[in-house]
């Protein structure tokens, strides 16, 4: 089990995390719009997450932390 | 549970000023990774060119530099002159690097400087609104080349990495991609050999990284990963153009 | 030290190493060759780095990342050449970095030729590169002073932060006369440079080398922070000799080896009872306005004596400012005013400004 956390406010919502995560639990938010007007990302399924940390390779922004 | 990814500590907390999707900001955390993990947040001096990563002085926590137009080669042969200790890479585009900036490149490498250039390869100039690159390719259309890029008019793509791994002084020369997370990777690792190359004072290392611009090309972050695989790949083929490294470099 | 006998160009290489300059930066050009080649020879020895670049702008951008880095950093070269180097040399400024340039002026516009000239002036003084900058501008007429000048300049340029410029030309880098040189000093003792990007050692915030400001107030605030500087220059740092002023009906203003000859004319003028002086600017820019302003109160006119087609005599007659006439002789593209006509300018001024001629 491993733990993501999007740092909401610095996603630019340009989705190639959601391209990579081989699990597909990474997707845009179509709902919320963070200070930027920006769609983050976020988790769909925490449990999951085998903590391979492509999302978080691949994220031009540095935003996401993976704990394992 | 352990902290298995995050913000490396020479990589600012800091905005960074990339367009959503633009993968200069990975290349940005993968220098800042190698620079942890060799220990030389202290005793490492960066320069900038001008072009996106213009203010990347603020998003690094080591010293930097801001160069003048095309020359960050230079600018970064004076600091290593003056701290042969340190560690002194420049991170340039391709108009910076392979335009203007095309004598500082080939000389630094002629003269086995102990540096390392960081060269982000998108064939396209960002920072002023999508113009043709020396490097962008054949039939691209840009700001101007409005009518695709025709070789009767502005001739043909350069390949950095093939031209200064002709030149004596140049110790490592790698052409590699952030298309994808295991090109991402072997960036990182390129990143590190050319590091490690100049401080142990092998001579000079250039590492061009295939990168992304969706802004200027008009696509949507994924689709421009696609475009480098399908379109720059095989105009600019990844791999290692030099690497005396194991025979004790060049100087 | 005692006396040397030694060109131009070499003494002031050697007082640039003797005052703690370790990095050189050049590229080859007629006249201020011997300058680069001394160097070549010198630095090393002196555990100093001589490096001939590609280009004089990538010289004068490695002087740029030197003088970041904390270094006493040096380039030279020659009019076309100092051409290229304005922008790095306005990013110099920009970025509040100390070093020394030096200018042996030949004759031009464009390729020009490679005699001794004074057609550089306005480049040097009134900023050949963009925006609102001051270079400190050094004109010495004697191989002594171009030593002395040399170390005022690395002094000055720390002090306040900025570039320095010699400006020299062929005659005075290829002439010898006897030199006395400062004992070297150790670069290890200078005054620390705290900005300098020479690495945080994880002691310190990161130091940054630059010149770019997007928010327009902060570039303003700057600008005007570094004009006060400018200001505190212009009161305190102007350089000048005046020679026979007090009495004198006409004040040649000359600099560099100009005011050797104008000097020469000014004795003849005097020898045929025409009471003739000489104001010597030798800082260009800090310019010395106050002796000019002071000396048009008694003078009847000012003649200014270039090789050049009339630069500096704008400044004069800002500094004169309409209070007397203002002439102005010079030869240029390599010629050198001769004595004899410099006399015959000084008679012709005189008899103009009686009778109320402006020009």
């Amino acid at each position: 089990m491993a733990k993501v956390t999007i740092n909401k406010e610095r996603c630019k919502g340009c989705g190639l995390c959601t391209s990579v995560c081989p699990r597909k639990i990474i997707v845009t938010d179509t709902e919320a719009l963070n200070d930027k007007g920006y769609r983050p990302a976020k988790i769909t399924e925490p449990d999951k997450c085998i903590g391979c940390a492509f999302c978080a390779t691949i994220c031009p922004d540095c935003v996401i932390t993976i704990e394992k | 549970m352990e902290k298995i990814f995050e913000r490396p500590h020479s990589l600012s907390d800091f905005v960074l000023s990339y367009c959503p999707g633009c993968t200069h900001g990975v290349i940005n955390r993968l220098v800042a990774e190698v620079v942890d993990e060799m220990g030389l947040e202290g005793s490492t001096i960066g320069v900038c060119p001008v072009g996106c990563s213009v203010t990347a002085y603020n998003f690094f926590e080591f010293d930097m530099q801001e160069a003048a137009h095309g020359r960050a080669p230079a600018v970064a042969t004076g600091i290593k002159r003056v701290h042969p200790d340190k560690l002194v890479f420049t991170y340039q585009g391709d108009g910076d690097l392979a335009a203007i900036g095309t004598a500082e490149t080939i000389h630094s490498a002629a003269r086995a400087e102990n540096i390392s250039i960081i060269f982000v390869n998108n064939t396209i100039y960002g920072m002023t609104g999508g113009q043709m690159a020396p490097t962008s390719l054949i039939d691209q259309v840009t700001q101007t080349t409005p009518f695709g890029r025709k070789v009767e008019n502005q001739g043909y793509p350069i390949h950095v990495s093939e031209m200064v791994s002709t030149l004596k002084g140049a110790c490592y020369v790698e052409r590699v991609s952030v298309d994808s997370v295991p090109n991402i990777r072997k960036t990182k690792a390129a990143i590190r050999k050319a590091f490690e190359c100049q401080m142990a004072g092998k001579g000079f290392s250039l590492v061009e990284v295939l990168s992304s611009c969706p802004t200027n090309w008009g696509m949507s972050p994924v689709e421009a990963l696609e475009r480098i695989r399908t379109e720059m790949m095989p105009e600019f083929p990844l791999g290692v153009y030099k690497d005396c490294t194991e025979t004790g470099g060049v100087r | 030290m005692a006396k040397v006998l030694m060109k131009g160009n070499e003494a002031l290489a050697e007082a640039a190493m003797r005052c703690g300059c370790r990095f050189f930066f050049g590229y080859p050009i007629t006249p201020q060759t011997e300058l680069a080649a001394y160097m070549a020879k010198k630095m090393q020895k002196n555990g100093g780095t001589f490096l001939q670049a590609e280009s004089e702008v990538a010289a004068i951008n490695m002087v740029y990342g030197a003088a970041g880095a904390g270094a006493r950093v040096m380039t030279s070269s020659s009019s076309p050449g100092i051409s290229l180097k304005q922008e790095g040399i306005s990013y110099i400024a920009g970025a509040d970095l100390p070093c020394l340039v030096v200018n042996i002026v030949r004759g031009g516009p464009g390729l020009g030729g490679i005699q001794p000239a004074q057609s550089d002036y306005f480049q040097a003084t009134k900023g050949g590169g963009h925006g609102d900058y001051h270079l400190l501008v050094f004109a010495p007429s004697s191989v002594q002073e171009l030593a002395d000048m040399t170390s005022r300049a690395f002094d000055k340029a720390d002090e306040y932060r900025m570039p320095a410029m010699i400006m020299g030309d062929g005659m005075l880098g290829q002439m010898m006369e006897p030199v006395e040189f400062k004992d070297p000093i150790d670069p290890a003792t200078l005054p620390e440079k705290p900005w300098a990007t020479t690495g945080t050692g994880m002691k310190r915030k990161k130091n940054i080398i630059n010149s770019l400001y997007l928010t327009p107030e902060e570039l303003e605030n700057l600008c005007i922070e570094r004009e006060k500087r400018y200001d505190k220059i212009r009161a305190t740092e102007a350089l000048y000799e005046e020679i026979q002023t007090e009495d004198a009906d006409v004040i040649i203003a000359a600099y560099g080896t100009i005011a050797r000859v104008a000097m020469s004319a000014v004795e003849a003028a005097r020898a045929k009872g025409i009471k003739a002086g000489l104001i010597r600017p030798i800082t260009l820019w800090p310019f010395p306005e106050k002796v000019f302003a002071k000396r048009a109160e008694t003078a009847k006119c000012f003649l200014s004596v270039e090789m050049s087609m009339g630069q500096m005599v704008e400044d004069v007659r800002l500094s004169v400012n309409g209070k007397k006439p203002v002439y102005f002789y010079g030869r240029t593209g390599g010629m050198v005013p001769e004595q004899d006509a410099i006399v015959a300018e000084i008679e012709k001024c005189l008899k103009n400004s009686q009778s109320g001629m402006n020009n």
